[in-house]
């Protein structure tokens, strides 16, 4: 704009073609109400900083919900309060862009408390202007967050009352306790003077952005003649004499020359390294043969239990991984639903050569009892043929069940004198391979690495898999 | 080619028929320069009116004014068109 | 191709940022929160971003205001949360918003529990939020498709302009399968009707509000053309030995992995029974059922509802077929030998 003319912006649209009304050239706004004059200088601003082609207005529910109007930028109109998470969405897609949250009291001081503070807390780079005109416009006057004490509304007839209402929500002083915002101020429309500030006002919350400082929240204290009932003269004033009391003018927080200006990089669309970084798997050739099991021991639905602790749930993910690395459809839940209550830790696996159906096992073919609870639970559900391993040093009484094998181990003690008690889920898989030939003992190893965060723990474990099998070895003679 | 001679005097010119007659600009005016007509306009409201002299372009009616395009102001040495 | 042991929620994850989605916001829940606690560990790697948002409320609107730009986002949650994003979800798809949400359902109502459940059937597919809108809607049944259904659930919701929900039951999120993950999409698509932070971003709006009574019908009946379109176009399902069944068990989610081994046990015993699984919830395939009804006798619905999917079945058959419910509730779910008990049941007579 040049300085010798005050007109229209350019950052108006020409016509209101937006707006189904008959008259396209005027705003929908009642006489004298503020938020034309919060658009203008709004617009002009836009136009001065040379910034129209990439900012993006969101508008809020309330009087303002058709800023898109009028305002020749992106326009995103969303839903009631949410206009800071909204642009927070946006802003993260588009850095470069300006995004202004535009929003009355209602929606950001009541509906939006939530989103107006974390949005302000996180430090946004956006700027959002606040209008305050302690009523609810769009809805025909009713109680806002704002609304003075003693003030009349059509839903406090009487008046507000603190011991119902409670008081007036100051915005820039709650906003300001926080250690993000960049830059917080309440300015009002009025007179020329305080006009005058809304003006700088606004234009510093917008070049705050523009230097990707960060949050910046400009209070406007703001009338409305209409829901007011009063002319637009006597609103000013009474905004003048009543409002300002409440909502003192001033800045409440201005960091903007202690932060330093950076560029708004735009967020490039990019797969580099992108299988790396979903840490993808590498493609290998397998080399593990399997053995055929017996055929009582194969397709295995299985159900592992123990205390928590006892590495039941790495033993379950160690199987189903060195079941996929053999080739067999696998699947591995940990305990869920009904049966997590107990105290037990339990988790299903399946191994199988077809595509396997249900993923909890209810009838196992092979149970894993590393504890007493566990065997005295689960014992019945195995299926007659089916096999229980259990660990001899936690399970003080064998299974009672005759049509089933049992195959018992002092695991905890045997893994006790590895030196690592905790490897005792190790030797009962090492016990479980070894006895069935279900998987070979090379499958189980190349399961670890990604299994195994301490890398060091590698080789115990290996150790403890082996007793295992010897175990079973020594067993048959 | 002689340098364009600019506006020699502000000048507010108003659009009546964007004015809603809220009066803000009229009240505002340090010079008193502005009245409401006795008219109607499209909208139905009594526009506001620019007695034809006496504006100094300090700008206070655009900026009381809600209306983006109702109230231009050009102050002196303005070249150009006026802005329609 | 090689394959991963995953989890399902971090199958969710892995597809979708190989879809294309840089932009994840969301907010934790049980059985959910490994979806966003992946995104939070994988989406910095790859350059896109990761926000615990302080509500679902917030999370869902974060999502609308991300998915009226040129991008992918997506947010998920479960059940409780769900509800919570029922606002978000009807402007979004008023709005014609692309994204996706997952919903990895638990019990209710009410806080309810973290076990597993389909009790948000109705609140997905018949529209929990106001207004008269659709999401597309796909159910998996396994880690892989997890990754998959993802996938595709990016490509429909862009496609159409639609928001798309992936809706599965805490077990499908909980377990662990091997899954092979596909190649990255290496572009996303053109979205001209989106805010670009351009030039030509005056000429685009996004907004779901429309005061004219004659333009807000106009834009429901274009909605509604759309939704009219993806039924024709969408509908997918599987059928299991269901060529020669005379009772066809219907089933989605975690719920069809069991009555697979209900179906394979039942078949070693010589019983003729089969089973359909849509994994479009809507577009429902109620097409499909009425082509089964011309050959099966009977249909059983087995859900973890209080029986919400059955009602599209029943629709579909018009009463040509009796359908039976096996159901249940609060997180409780049926092993393959109860509904094998019913089946025979039903088949008896």
């Amino acid at each position: 704009m040049a300085e010798k003319v005050l007109a229209k912006a350019e950052s108006f649209f020409d016509i209101y073609d937006r707006n189904p009304s008959p008259s396209k050239d005027v705003t929908h706004y009642c006489p004298g109400c503020g938020h034309g004059v919060l658009h203008k200088l709004i617009a002009e601003a836009i136009d001065d900083f040379g910034i129209r082609e990439r900012t993006v207005l969101f508008s809020p529910v309330g009087c303002s919900v058709f800023a898109y109007y009028y305002f020749r930028t992106g326009n995103i109109q969303c839903a009631h309060g949410r206009a800071p998470a909204a642009a927070t969405g946006f802003k993260r897609t588009h850095p470069e862009s300006i995004v202004i949250s535009y929003q009355g009291d209602g929606d950001l001081a009541a509906i939006g408390t939530a989103e107006i503070i974390q949005a302000a807390n996180r430090g946004e780079n956006f700027t959002v202007f606040f209008v305050n005109n302690a009523i609810y416009g769009m809805t025909g006057g009713q109680l806002a967050p704002t609304t003075l004490v003693g003030q009349k509304t059509t839903t406090s007839p009487y008046g507000r009352n603190p011991a119902n209402e409670g008081y007036p929500i100051k915005v820039a002083e709650m906003i300001s306790t926080l250690d993000a915002p960049v830059y917080v101020e309440r300015v009002a429309i009025t007179d020329a003077k305080n006009t005058a500030r809304v003006r700088r006002a606004v234009r510093k919350g917008l070049q705050n952005q523009i230097d990707n400082k960060g949050f910046s929240l400009i209070e406007v204290l703001s009338v409305c003649p209409s829901n007011w009932k009063m002319d637009p003269i006597q609103s000013k004033q009474w905004l003048s004499d009543n409002m300002i009391q409440q909502f003192p003018l001033g800045i409440f927080r201005d960091r903007t020359g202690e932060v330093p200006a950076a560029e708004n990089k735009r967020h490039i669309f990019h797969v580099d390294g992108l299988r790396e970084a979903l840490e993808l798997p590498v493609e290998t050739e397998s080399t593990i043969k399997v053995a055929a099991p017996a055929p009582e021991f194969q397709d295995p639905r299985i159900k592992l239990a123990g205390f928590g602790g006892q590495g039941v749930l790495m033993l379950g993910l160690m199987l189903a991984e060195a079941g996929m690395h053999a080739g067999y459809h696998v699947s591995w839940i940990p305990s869920y639903g009904p049966e997590m209550r107990g105290g037990t830790a339990n988790c299903h696996v399946n191994l199988s050569h077809r595509r396997i159906g249900s993923p909890t096992v209810s009838r196992p073919t092979l149970l894993v009892a590393m504890n007493l609870p566990s065997l005295e639970r689960f014992e019945n559900e195995v299926v007659p043929g089916g096999l229980i391993i259990y660990d001899t040093a936690m399970v003080t009484r064998a299974p009672k069940r005759t049509d089933v094998k049992a195959l018992g181990i002092p695991a905890s003690t045997i893994a006790d004198e590895l030196g690592n008690t905790r490897g005792a889920n190790m030797v009962i898989l090492g016990a479980y391979i070894g006895y069935t030939s279900i998987l070979p003992k090379e499958a189980i190893f190349a399961a670890m690495p990604s299994l195994i965060k301490r890398k060091n723990l590698i080789p115990l474990n290996e150790q403890a898999v082996e007793k295992g099998m010897e175990f079973v070895r020594n067993l048959r003679g | 080619m002689a340098e364009p001679i600019g506006l020699e005097r502000a000048k507010i010119v108003v659009r009546e028929d964007e004015c809603k007659g809220c009066g803000l600009c009229i009240e505002a005016c340090p010079e008193q320069v502005l009245f409401v007509h006795k008219h109607l306009n499209r909208l139905g409201y009594h526009p506001t009116g620019y007695k034809g002299e006496g504006c100094t372009g300090c700008g206070i009616c655009f900026y009381q004014c809600p209306e983006p395009g109702a109230i231009t102001v050009y102050k002196k040495g303005y070249v150009g068109e006026e802005v329609v | 191709m090689a394959k991963q042991l995953i989890k399902g929620n971090e199958a969710v994850v892995k597809g979708a940022i190989l879809a294309g989605c840089r932009f994840y916001f969301g907010y934790p829940i049980t059985p959910a929160s490994e979806v966003a606690e992946a995104a939070a560990y994988y989406l910095p790697k790859v350059g896109g971003t990761f926000i615990q948002a302080e509500s679902e409320v917030a999370a869902i609107n974060m999502v609308y205001g991300a998915a009226s730009a040129d991008v992918r986002a997506m947010t998920a949650s479960s059940s409780p949360g769900i509800s919570l994003k029922m606002e978000g979800l009807s402007y979004c798809a008023g709005a014609e918003l692309p994204f996706v949400l997952v919903d990895i359902m638990r019990a209710g109502p009410g806080l309810g529990n973290i076990a597993p459940e389909q009790g948000d059937y109705n609140q997905i597919i018949k529209g929990g939020g106001h207004g008269n809108y659709k999401v597309v809607c796909l159910a998996p049944n396994s880690a892989q498709e997890m990754c998959d259904l993802t996938i595709l659930a990016f490509d429909l919701a862009d496609k159409y302009r639609i928001p798309a929900v992936l809706l599965a039951d805490g077990f499908i999120g909980q377990m662990e399968e091997p899954v092979e993950f596909p190649p990255a999409r290496t572009s996303l698509p053109d979205k001209p009707w989106a805010i670009h932070s351009d030039a030509d971003d005056e000429k685009r709006l996004i907004t779901s509000i429309n005061l004219e009574p004659e333009l807000l019908e106009k834009h429901n009946l274009h909605l509604q053309e759309k939704y009219a379109e993806i039924t024709r176009n969408e509908i997918r399902f599987e059928d299991y030995q269901t060529a020669d069944a005379e009772l066809v068990i219907i089933a989605y989610g975690v719920v069809s992995r069991i009555v697979q081994t209900t179906i394979d046990d039942m078949r070693a015993a010589g019983r003729k029974v089969g089973m359909m699984r849509p994994i479009s919830l809507w577009p429902f395939p109620s097409a499909h059922i009425v082509e089964l009804g011309d050959q099966v006798k009977q249909f059983l619905v087995v859900e973890l509802s209080d029986g919400q999917m059955v009602d599209d079945v029943r629709l579909a058959l018009n009463g040509k077929r009796p359908v039976h419910l096996h159901n249940r509730m609060g997180g409780m779910v049926p092993s393959p030998e109860e509904v094998q008990e019913r089946a025979l049941k039903i088949l008896e007579g």
